[in-house]
């Protein structure tokens, strides 16, 4: 299955792109992406903080199941207010 | 009531829109571009939203308080793009019958927007650019 992925702030300047597409396997999870984004842009591996990911909106943990039509970023921690 | 924007927002109008018999008090919280940072001075200031989530942990955030505190409306705003010193980032405003809720629920929504809405600042200070990366959700 395809599965886009979004980057922002920190994230996004690392991988140089705002967004790509991901070809994974029907059982892929979160971490399956967090690794495979790192694969392609090692500069992910200098991420000094964590590397947080959201499905649909949510945080969720490395183990959650990927579903076709899964809105997935990956971004640093947040900063507003 | 909560809304991203490119654009200041107003207070006075804002808080008069809240008022109504049953309030007896509105608590704000505007946040703004402080000129110091951990890095030093701040010129300038860049804020960037993942829109769709951000709005969606809002309304989240919003009906939260409503419900645990038992307050009347709030309204959160909070500003993206380019912002200078001085300049307002966030409105955060409660209207409620009494003093205590909308005090108690103003400092949740702040606290709860500073560890999981996705917006991020980017400082620009006379030594470079940085972004910076503090709240992370429980």
């Amino acid at each position: 299955m395809r599965i886009k992925v979004r980057y922002f702030a920190s994230i996004r300047e690392r991988t140089g792109v705002n967004a790509e597409e991901f070809e994974l396997q029907e059982a892929a999870t979160v971490e399956t992406i967090i690794m495979e984004a790192k694969r392609l842009h090692p500069r992910l591996e200098a991420q000094d903080g964590a590397i947080f990911v959201s499905v649909n909106g949510d945080f969720v943990k490395p183990s959650r199941r990927l579903e076709l039509g899964d809105d997935v970023a990956l971004f640093p921690p947040v900063s507003g207010g | 009531m909560i809304r991203l924007t490119d654009s200041d927002f107003n207070v006075d109008e804002e808080v008069s829109q809240m008022k109504k018999k049953s309030v007896g008090g509105i608590v704000t919280f505007i946040g703004t571009v402080r000129g110091e940072s951990e890095e030093g001075q701040v010129n300038l200031m860049e804020i960037e939203v993942y829109p769709e989530m951000a709005e969606k942990q809002l309304h989240a955030i919003n009906e939260e308080a409503i419900r645990r505190f038992n307050v009347d409306d709030i309204r959160i705003i909070h500003r993206h793009g380019e912002l200078h010193v001085g300049d307002n980032i966030v409105l955060i405003a409660v209207s409620a019958g009494h003093r205590d809720e909308a005090f108690s629920a103003c400092r949740y929504v702040i606290d709860e927007l500073k560890k999981r809405v996705p917006i991020w600042k980017r400082e620009q200070t006379p030594s470079g650019e940085r972004w910076v990366e503090e709240g992370s959700p429980e």
